[in-house]
């Protein structure tokens, strides 16, 4: 098929206009109606049918909101997290902050070992000349400063990456409230 | 029932409980794979995760305390008790309420075992349960979440095996099998720790074991618990151009062991503390004793490490108001566990002091008086010197001497992961070898501190089907009944006692006593007590030898034992005469008998008496 610029109208006239309403009106009406659809079937949200014509609504997912909790509890019990996070430092001594980040850190680090297996993405050490094949994984790389040119790419290692070999998280009573972060406490 | 897959192994221990096992299907010629139990446990409210310990305590909450929707588990959506990690966390803020140690207070003679004493601290409208109860909770959840792993394998087919203390005296191991068989555990057999430590150190091995030791030696087990102290002595032997095994003495119960050690640095910091003018509230020792035990161990496998910051937090939201700061250092680490606990001392000076049986009164656990393991391992090796010279196959290190002389030495329990004092004890006891002109004794390494003992109670129950080595085991002590003499009464001096042998030393599982020349005549229908001792040192008394006098220490008075004779097969007051006698069974379970000597009829003596004052004393 033969494919003319030149046919493309320069200047919009009344039909030409009615009809980018019409598909604009169309494919927002198109995309309400998937969305109260998926809503509709909260489960299979990607059986949404794919509306012809345009690009597909990036498919975005929320983070598990009960998993989050669930180890912001434990941060908060094996390491004072949030008291941590939540107390005015302004107040206290350098010496003081550092006693309480040993608490911290101690405690992280004891639910680190016991929950996460944790692994650095690049074995070398950081500072180290490091070179990256064309069509190296972008997602556990990311390249900064002079980004220009084509793969193969040379640079230096700043830092060498964390990757979450497995993550083993509680099971919790189908009645637990993971809202709870710390039981208020009371001494009788 | 259907075929066993697995041996199983459970160390229920006096603060950690593992579960352990290995294929039965698995050749003598494979590689033995133990696998360890992940076990599931409440950590928090209504929040469950596997580990591999199952801490040893139970939480009697208040009814008002926790909501009942937060207590469950895999397997069961209402457990009645709260059992493991969160117990143990809710326990150290409310100890009033938390069942521990039961294992300690299971070998307690001088409290009814089978009495609700516990917690034995427990205000009036705590809830108690007995020794026995909190036991069979621990072992009740263990085999659910073993039929929770393996639904194709139920606990109840497999060959289960359970680990008790060397010096655990027979009472205790029946309530053990008690406990067990009322957590639907049938007919476990029993294996002493210390062994089972071995055992381990055999499988890790894989095989070299045999280049490592040589027929004459002898290999002392020192299993330090968090609660528990025990030593064991295995010599190896040769039979037939293969190297035997036999396990050839055991130490006394000593309730001493790595949490004497957290308290003690914990109160030396106090110390410390309340010299700068604190003032420290419960709570924080206890926070202060928790990080105590995370700093020994940083600065114990580390030499080089000056000091360790230890920080108590307040306990309200702001962390740095009111925190406690401090440090422990590498000198005091040294000074009150290396020297407070291993000492190096002359062999000869310590002194072995007698404990009288207490009374029947007693709140608390018979407690080691002495922390130092170095005294009590001197005390051992010492009397079991005389107690083995008398042994029929006198083996090289028990000649000469003045104290037994092991070539080698099995360390066990979680605190010797430090090198600092694996090489102590080490040392103090290569200087006693020195000075009798002995060859040092070196270190066996290999096994699991934490969980040895139960890898290698799986392991035994794989190699008791035939396919590796075993420990030649009789019965590590001898028994006794008090007898009283035939002697003129005289006033205001009760009869002195005799004391007669009824099962001896070395008694070989699947072996039946003599029956001893000494009848008794028992009331039918009403409960008789015997007075009942046991000797871990006297190796040459044969069933009927009547001790009218022997050396302080060599016996030990247990906890009564009762016979009740039914009267169906008598008239109700009647006596019958009866002999005791003693066997051993084929899983190593000492039981005691009363033969009536007209008839053959036999009867079930219970080694742990119900509470009934009123029972009378047996008399010949």
């Amino acid at each position: 098929m033969q494919f003319d610029p030149n046919l493309i109208p320069t200047t919009l006239d009344l039909v030409h206009l009615t009809l980018a309403v019409v598909v604009a009106f169309l494919t927002l009406l198109a995309i309400v109606l998937g969305l109260l659809w998926a809503k509709a079937s909260k489960k299979t949200p990607s059986n949404v049918e794919p509306v012809p014509n345009i690009m597909p609504a990036p498919v975005l997912r929320a983070a598990p909101e009960e998993g989050a909790l669930v180890f912001l509890s434990l941060l908060q019990q094996e390491a004072r997290f949030i008291d941590f996070v939540e107390e005015d430092l302004s107040h206290h001594a350098d010496a003081d902050i550092g006693a309480a980040a040993r608490v911290v850190h101690a405690g992280c680090q004891k639910l680190f070992r016991q929950h996460l297996e944790l692994k650095s993405i690049r074995s070398e050490a950081e500072g180290s000349a490091i070179a990256l094949p064309r069509g190296f994984d972008a997602s556990s790389i990311r390249l900064s400063g002079h980004v220009v040119g084509e793969a193969p790419f040379k640079g230096v290692l700043v830092h060498p990456g964390w990757r979450a070999e497995s993550i083993r998280l509680p099971t919790i009573g189908e009645r637990h409230d993971v809202r709870i972060l710390a039981p208020a406490e009371v001494e009788l | 029932m259907t075929e066993p897959r697995f041996a199983v192994g459970i160390d229920l221990g006096t603060t950690n409980s593992v579960v352990s096992s290995v294929r039965l299907d698995t050749a003598p010629t494979e590689k033995v794979f133990v696998e360890l139990l992940p076990i599931p446990q409440l950590t928090g409210p209504g929040t469950v995760e596997s580990r591999h310990q199952l801490p040893s305590f139970q939480y009697q909450a208040h009814q008002e305390e926790i909501d009942e929707a937060e207590v469950v588990l895999p397997w069961n959506s209402k457990p009645l008790v709260i059992i493991g990690e969160w117990a143990r966390m809710l326990g150290s803020k409310t100890p009033i309420r938390l069942v521990g140690s039961a294992k300690s207070w299971l070998s307690h003679q001088a409290v009814n075992r089978r009495s609700a004493i516990l917690p034995p601290q427990a205000p009036e409208d705590v809830p108690r349960i007995s020794p026995l109860d909190a036991s069979t909770a621990y072992l009740r959840h263990l085999h659910d979440a073993w039929n929770h792993a393996h639904p194709e394998a139920p606990l109840i087919d497999q060959k289960v095996v359970l680990t008790v203390p060397a010096s655990f005296d027979p009472a205790a191991r029946d309530l053990t099998v008690e406990a067990a068989e009322a957590a639907g555990l049938p007919r476990p057999v029993l294996l002493e720790e210390p062994q089972a430590a071995f055992y381990s150190w055999l499988e890790a091995s894989d095989g070299r074991w045999r280049e490592s030791i040589r027929p004459g030696e002898v290999i002392l087990v020192v299993d330090v618990g968090g609660g528990t102290t025990d030593f064991s002595l295995i010599a190896v032997g040769e039979a037939a151009g293969l190297l035997t095994l036999e396990r050839v003495a055991i130490g006394d119960h000593i309730l001493l062991g790595g949490d004497n050690m957290d308290l003690a640095l914990a109160y030396g910091l106090r110390t410390k503390l309340e010299a700068e003018g604190r003032r420290l509230e419960s709570w924080q020792v206890l926070a202060l004793t928790y990080a105590c035990r995370e700093a020994k161990e940083a600065l114990l496998l580390d030499a080089a490490l000056n000091e360790v910051a230890i920080v108590v937090p307040s306990r309200g939201t702001s962390l740095m108001g009111g925190l406690l700061r401090t440090r422990l250092t590498q000198e005091e680490v040294t000074g009150a566990l290396v020297e407070g606990f291993f000492p190096s001392l002359d062999l000869h000076q310590v002194e072995w002091v007698h404990h009288a049986r207490t009374g029947l009164t007693t709140l608390g656990l018979p407690y080691a008086q002495d922390p130092r393991i170095t005294a009590h391992l001197a005390l051992f090796l010492r009397r079991q010197l005389e107690a083995l010279k008398g042994a029929q196959e006198v083996l090289e290190p028990f000649k000469g001497g003045h104290f037994v002389q092991p070539t080698a030495v099995l360390l066990n329990g979680g605190i010797f992961r430090s090198e600092r004092l694996r090489q102590k004890l080490l040392v103090v006891l290569n200087e006693w070898l020195l000075k009798d002109a002995a060859a040092p004794a070196r270190l066996l390494e290999g096994v699991d501190l934490d969980l040895a003992v139960a890898r290698g109670a799986a392991y035994y129950g794989w190699v008791r089907q035939g396919p590796g080595v075993r420990i030649r085991s009789g019965t590590a002590a001898a028994y006794y009944v008090g007898v009283e003499s035939s002697m003129p009464a005289v006033p205001g001096f009760p009869a002195p006692l005799e004391a007669l042998c009824i099962a001896p030393f070395g008694m070989e599982e699947g072996t039946e006593a003599a029956l001893p020349p000494v009848e008794f005549g028992v009331v039918v229908g009403e409960p008789v007590r015997f007075r009942f001792f046991t000797s871990k040192v006297r190796r040459d008394d044969e069933v009927g030898t009547r001790l009218d006098w022997w050396p302080l220490g060599d016996l030990e008075a247990l906890a009564d034992i009762e016979v009740v004779l039914p009267v169906e097969a008598f008239r109700p007051g009647d006596i019958v005469p009866v002999h005791l006698v003693a066997r051993v069974t084929e899983v190593g379970r000492l039981e005691l008998e009363a033969v009536a000597t007209t008839g053959g009829h036999r009867w079930k003596v219970a080694f742990e008496v119900r509470g009934d004052p009123g029972a009378q004393t047996a008399r010949p």
